[in-house]
């Protein structure tokens, strides 16, 4: 495994294996009275979100304080990035307080690699544009491999506006290596051209649904209504709505969150035990847990963490 | 209509013997090692132990390859406006060090060149400043804003070299078409970047599997296509003629070759990058891998490759796009589109194209020099008795691109960091010493 958790494309299948195995572990310390471990006492970890969230983030905040961490959280509003400080010295800045990782969410698709080469801490990203989302991905992988048992051979539908979801990018990514079959299925206008070359194949309406054995639903952004990629919610709703009809029994339900109920999710499969809704959220802790275990304390991480950082080709006179 | 002229600052004429370089002029059917003999600014004599005259610079061209020196019909100077990213010396000494004798302007500065003053002003600077012949295109539409024709006939009298909206498309066909109506009287060529805004959108790179891997908004290549089939029609109907700007796209290739069957006055140009990188060299994120039209895949380049062996293409254009550090060092998505190139264009083709036997160097120079012809200026050559406009370069000379930093102020170059073989050691433009590469001087010198 790379230094920087920054795609799904820098873990091995291996890799996987044995994040999931660490977060197990984790979710037993996360069993008892007292939550902490001692593993990153006295090392740093910043959480720097320029993107409004309430899962990724706090999930961030507790998996490093559960591992004794200090944590700094810098939002975007009320810091210096308000005042129009570049993404370039805000990490620069940031790196002055030699934190151990730093975890970056960001409107802009490879916003994380770059503040890799400016620091020398371990980055994680927690998003990056329309790009990639690998914890997220990592964690689905989790709860799904704690309630079906093993992950090869599973059929998963992703099913929604996969052209603006990172998360559908990752996932189809970490299922496909986990040795899952990906379909992704969704209106058309709400499919990436070329998408195919990820490796899943393309559906555009729900008719085969019933081959999957877990359908993965991404959330309907109210936004994209407005861009004329579905001509209205009612219609989206009846061609893609995952609802008691369609979601056949013994299949399996995810969804990154928040729903939008009643648009993607009818609200009776919401609440159905076939749902791994709650289970996802409550596996984000532990596996970023994982993950940082992984970066600043597993396999030669501490010592290759210091690795210098890009230093500025000369300018022109 | 006034004949088209181009600016330069005064420099002595020059008076130098070239001596023993192979000399090639392909549109003359020159190729052979002899001495070149430059009087006063003008192409003397070409011939065998070529004696120098007494007030003579002998340069030992053994090894070398005299070439005549390009011309580029696309550059952006960033002034007036952004002198901090590019100024009419820097951009015209990094088109000397390219090899470059003439370069054409765009008009998308701030302001627009869009009126007589601000092109006067241009001019004047490019007289006091410019250390080759410059020209300048001013704007089809005010502002650039697609609504309204500029006041082209008095622009041309002024000397506007053609006209453009050059970084955004005349996205009326009703614009369009009183524009090429207009070109009746205003006389000059009208230069088009070709872009459908309601297909490009919020684009930022090649619609294809890429964009689906980053999660980018695409750029289809049918937005610059469809573009290019309206723009031909219209010329054919108006009885206009038209330079379409940077070719990113089979599609293009085969709208335009289609057009021009059909009797469509049409010349087209592309650039280094499209003609060397594709869409993959989007995947690291890289912005020095952004710019409008974007990099497309490598079917697409391929066309490209043979339509500018066959002529399809007339000539390559940089489109030499310099912007600020702190501008590219942003995520993608925010990055500025644009890339420099003329200081790379000969290296950087003559190593993706020539040493790889995909053009020869005859046809490689010949579409470097031809980028003026669109616009109704002849294309250098090196027949005694022609204004001398040289460049020698070293076929096999290796470098890497940006090691010893850029002549232009900026330094977002596609080619950043390759190794690269053929370098301009020296450029003569209409008649002067406009670049010298230092060691090289140094040599000759001594």
């Amino acid at each position: 495994m790379r230094r920087h958790l920054l795609t799904v494309d820098d873990l091995s299948r291996a890799d996987i294996e044995r994040i999931l195995g660490r977060a197990e572990s984790f979710a037993e310390v996360s069993g008892r009275e007292i939550k902490k471990v001692p593993t990153l006492r006295g090392r740093t970890v910043i959480n720097l979100f320029y993107e409004a969230s309430t899962r990724t983030s706090s999930s961030f905040e507790l998996a490093a304080k559960r591992l004794s961490a200090d944590l700094v959280s810098v939002k975007s509003s009320g810091s210096s990035v308000d005042k129009g400080e570049s993404l370039k010295d805000t990490v620069q800045t940031l790196s002055a307080y030699d934190p151990a990782a730093i975890v970056i969410r960001s409107p802009h698709a490879g916003a994380a690699a770059l503040v890799a080469r400016w620091t020398p801490a371990a980055v994680i990203n927690a998003g990056d544009g329309k790009h990639e989302h690998p914890t997220q991905a990592l964690l689905d992988l989790y709860t799904l491999k704690r309630r079906a048992g093993a992950l090869e051979g599973l059929s998963v539908w992703i099913v929604g506006d996969v052209l603006h979801s990172r998360v559908a990018r990752s996932n189809i990514l970490a299922f496909t290596r986990m040795g899952c079959r990906v379909t992704v299925c969704g209106p058309p206008t709400l499919i990436p051209r070329g998408i195919e070359s990820l490796g899943c194949e393309v559906r555009y309406t729900l008719e085969e649904l019933s081959e999957a054995d877990v359908v993965y639903a991404l959330r309907m952004q109210h936004e994209r209504m407005q861009g004329s990629f579905v001509p209205s919610l009612r219609e989206y709703a009846a061609q893609y709505q995952i609802d008691g009809r369609r979601l056949g029994a013994g299949q399996l339900l995810m969804h990154p969150g928040p729903v939008n109920r009643g648009v993607e999710l009818a609200a009776e499969v919401i609440d159905s035990p076939q749902a791994l809704i709650a289970d996802q959220v409550e596996s984000g802790v532990v596996v970023r847990m994982a993950v940082l275990y992984e970066l600043l304390a597993g396999r030669g991480a501490p010592a290759d963490a210091r690795a210098p950082i890009e230093t500025p080709a000369p300018q022109p006179a | 209509m006034t004949d088209l002229s181009l600016d330069r600052a005064p420099a002595q004429p020059a008076t130098l013997l070239l001596r023993g370089a192979v000399v090639l002029d392909p549109r003359a059917g020159l190729e052979r090692t002899a001495d070149l003999l430059i009087r006063d600014g003008s192409v003397a004599e070409l011939g065998d132990s070529l004696v120098a005259p007494e007030d003579a610079e002998v340069v030992e061209g053994q090894g070398l390859h005299a070439l005549p020196a390009f011309v580029d019909p696309h550059v952006h100077l960033r002034t007036p406006g952004r002198e901090d990213e590019e100024d009419v010396d820097s951009g015209t000494r990094a088109a000397a060090a390219g090899g470059y004798c003439a370069i054409l302007a765009m008009p998308n500065t701030d302001p627009v060149v869009d009126s007589a003053s601000v092109l006067r002003s241009l001019r004047e600077r490019a007289r006091a400043q410019a250390r080759i012949p410059t020209g300048f295109l001013a704007a089809i539409t005010r502002g650039q804003e697609g609504a309204q024709l500029t006041e082209m006939a008095e622009l041309s009298q002024v000397g506007a070299a053609g006209f453009t909206d050059d970084g955004l498309p005349v996205r009326s066909a009703g614009v369009m078409r009183q524009a090429l109506q207009y070109q009746r009287l205003a006389g000059r060529t009208l230069a088009l970047h070709e872009e459908d805004p309601s297909l490009s959108g919020a684009g930022v790179m090649h619609e294809g599997e890429i964009s689906a891997l980053l999660g980018l908004a695409g750029i289809p290549s049918v937005s610059e296509s469809t573009m290019v089939g309206r723009d031909c029609d219209l010329a054919v109907y108006e009885q206009g003629w038209i330079h379409v700007q940077h070719v990113s796209a089979r599609e293009t290739v085969e709208a335009i070759a289609g057009a021009r069957a059909a009797g469509a006055e049409v010349t087209c140009e592309a650039t280094p990058h499209h003609l060397l990188l594709t869409d993959e060299a989007v995947r690291a994120l890289d912005t020095n891998a952004k710019m409008n039209p974007p990099l497309r895949t490598e079917r697409d380049r391929r066309a490209l490759i043979d339509a500018l062996r066959d002529g399809t293409i007339d000539c390559v254009a940089t489109d030499h796009a310099p912007h600020a550090r702190q501008e590219k060092e942003q995520p993608f998505e925010l990055a500025p589109m644009g890339v420099t190139g003329l200081e790379t264009s000969f290296a950087a083709l003559h190593t993706g194209l020539v040493l790889t036997g995909e053009l020869s160097l005859s046809v490689l120079v010949e579409r470097m020099t031809s980028g003026c012809e669109p616009f109704g200026l002849p294309a250098p050559t090196l027949v005694p008795g022609s204004a001398a406009n040289v460049c020698l370069v070293d076929l096999d000379a290796e470098w890497e691109v940006g090691e010893a930093g850029y002549e232009s102020r900026s330094s977002n170059c596609a080619f950043a960091g390759r190794r690269v073989t053929g370098r301009v050691r020296m450029t003569v433009a209409a008649g002067t010493v406009a670049y010298r590469e230092r060691s090289f001087a140094l040599g000759a010198v001594a």
